[in-house]
């Protein structure tokens, strides 16, 4: 019983999108459709990506509040590049590693300047990269213009299917074979699990946690290409709330605030439910304000799923204990 | 010392001093562990034990002292060191991950992997290998768990001390000190432990063992020492008939 009941909870992201998906298409004629399905992947590809960064700092115990502040920051240097430059290549390099290079002052400031929590810094962090993206960008406002491959990279499709969801099929295979095989991923996990046990099995944790935030940042400035590439502009306002969008879509898709649970293809699920209810809302002129109502729900109930399944452990425990004696 | 073939002592500990601010927690605190031998530790609250097995197995340094492996001045100034120098130490809040399987749980830290040219962190796992040897562990110590496969949290008390023990096991090549293991255990689970115990042992292993049961020491140990507000007060052959002066010099009741 417990155990299906446990079973029942880690597929239960997956389960909800599917039958979120069977009835809204029951109820909406337009969802099915292979253009809606395209926009929703489209308006999905850069919650998705930035939120697989923010899994892989979550894994961890922590969470990263720079993610939209940082993309802005990416596009802007990567339009103000591409104004000097006309290399689709140089620019999206740009863009990727200004976002490493603010995850990496995260992850360094947070580690080795001792602070309590990752909130902390990246909070400041949301705030300089802003302000900065704001000061760099010309008239400090969106600045028109991408590199045409950019632009199809974020912006066209292949055989009805956005370019830009290739992109996040292939952070997620990437993110989701590192995790799996190699070590770095299971110290991820480890620390994420149980920092005090993985610094005495001597685990480099200070160095595991830095990385997650240089990943965050990675994958930032990849969500920085796709969005620059589907407006073909850089603007300092782009991914406002981003990080609440991405950290929604994490704990939707069934990974643990408390760390160490869940893997990258959960932060893909919640992050296309967030697309799916909004999408379904819009084609059914629900106004946004019962949107972010239906988000703010779900994410409770994404969370007491949460609460539930360590209830749930704790019992297990109880009857393997009852069992042995 | 006591021992009927007089061999070397695998674990030394020589002269060792500790001093947190103005507290002394260790004075002057020599012992030796052998081969196939559990050394039971035995103490108060406040006695040392703790201090002392943190100094052994390379969470503390010593301020003063040594500490000898197979006769050799060993430095262990960190637990990577120690467990280099083949001391395994079961901590008592087990340190286990419950986020992964027992098998990941022995190896963490320690994964088998290649290529060996790279970085630790940046190498493939070979979790085959790692699966096999923590089956083959498992077996050997008869430990009995409901999966092999489920991550540690769905595991008893007991369960959960047995493969913290075992990962022990599948490292230890010297010394494996064990802190309080059946404190938190019901009657049938610490007996689990303590068998599990005698198997470390009769593998060849010093065993230092902490433990405030004092029906445990006369079961399992070899010898004991008995620490006293940071001092050895004494050292002796645990039984039924020396359990009251056990007591008495554990609480300092004797003249």
């Amino acid at each position: 019983m417990l155990s299906v009941g446990l079973r029942l909870l880690s597929v239960g992201p997956i389960l909800i999108l599917f039958i979120l998906i069977v009835v809204i298409s029951l109820l909406t004629p337009n969802f099915l459709k292979p253009i809606n399905i395209g926009n929703i992947l489209a308006q999905t590809a850069v919650i998705a990506i930035v939120a697989v960064g923010q899994h892989i700092v979550i894994l961890t115990r922590g969470i990263d509040l720079s993610v939209g502040a940082n993309l802005a920051l990416a596009t802007v240097v990567g339009g103000l590049l591409y104004r000097v430059v006309d290399s689709a290549t140089l620019v999206i390099v740009a863009m990727v590693l200004s976002g490493a290079l603010v995850g990496a002052v995260n992850g360094i400031v947070y580690v080795f300047g001792r602070l309590p929590h990752a909130f902390i810094i990246t909070l400041a962090t949301l705030s300089i990269c802003r302000g900065l993206a704001l000061e760099l960008s010309i008239g400090h406002t969106t600045m028109r213009g991408m590199p045409e491959a950019i632009s199809v990279l974020g912006g066209s499709s292949t055989f009805g299917i956005p370019n830009s969801f290739f992109v996040v099929f292939g952070v997620v295979v990437v993110v989701v074979l590192v995790a799996r095989f190699f070590v770095w991923g299971r110290w991820l996990y480890a620390v994420g699990g149980k920092p005090e046990a993985a610094v005495q099995m001597g685990i480099p944790i200070n160095w595991v946690l830095v990385s997650a935030y240089v990943i965050s940042g990675l994958c930032a400035g990849i969500g920085a290409v796709v969005l620059a590439g589907r407006t073909g502009a850089s603007s300092p306002l782009y991914g406002t709330l981003l990080e609440l969008d991405t950290i929604a879509a994490v704990i939707i898709g069934g990974a643990s605030f408390l760390g160490g649970r869940g893997h990258v293809g959960h932060a893909l699920v919640g992050a296309l439910m967030i697309g799916v209810i909004r999408n379904a809302l819009n084609l059914n002129n629900v106004n946004v304000f019962f949107q972010m109502i239906a988000i703010g729900l779900i994410i409770v109930l994404a969370v007491e799923a949460d609460v539930l399944r360590n209830h749930l452990e704790k019992r297990v425990r109880v009857q393997q204990a009852a069992r042995a004696q | 010392m006591s021992t009927d073939l007089e061999p070397a002592p695998v674990l030394s500990v020589n002269g060792a001093h500790k001093r947190f601010g103005a507290v002394y927690a260790l004075q002057e605190v020599s012992l030796d562990a052998y081969r196939g031998e559990v050394l039971a530790l035995l103490g108060d609250n406040g006695a040392g034990k703790s201090t002392l097995v943190k100094c052994i197995s390379g969470i503390h340094a010593l301020d003063d002292g040594e500490v000898l492996i197979d006769g050799a001045h060993v430095a262990l100034h960190s637990a990577a060191a120690a467990r280099q120098a083949g001391i395994e130490t079961v901590y008592q809040d087990l340190a286990l991950f419950d986020n992964l399987t027992p098998a990941q749980n022995f190896f963490c830290g320690r994964e088998i992997s290649f290529p060996n040219w790279l970085p630790r962190g940046m190498r493939i796992l070979n979790s085959r290998a790692m699966e096999r040897e923590a089956e083959e562990v498992i077996e050997r110590l008869r430990v009995r768990l409901p999966r092999k496969d489920a991550p540690v949290a769905l595991m008893s008390g007991g369960q959960r001390q047995a493969i913290a023990v075992a990962r022990a096991a599948v490292f230890a090549r010297k010394v494996v000190i064990l802190d309080e293991p059946t404190a938190a255990l019901g009657l049938k689970e610490s007996r689990k432990v303590l068998d599990l115990i005698q198997q470390l042992k009769s593998e060849g292993n010093a065993v230092i063992l902490i433990t405030h049961n004092m029906e445990h020491v006369i079961e399992l140990a070899d010898r004991a020492v008995v620490l006293r507000q940071g001092r050895k007060v004494g050292e002796l052959k645990p039984n039924r008939d020396n359990q009251q002066h056990m007591v008495a010099m554990i609480v300092g009741a004797e003249g």
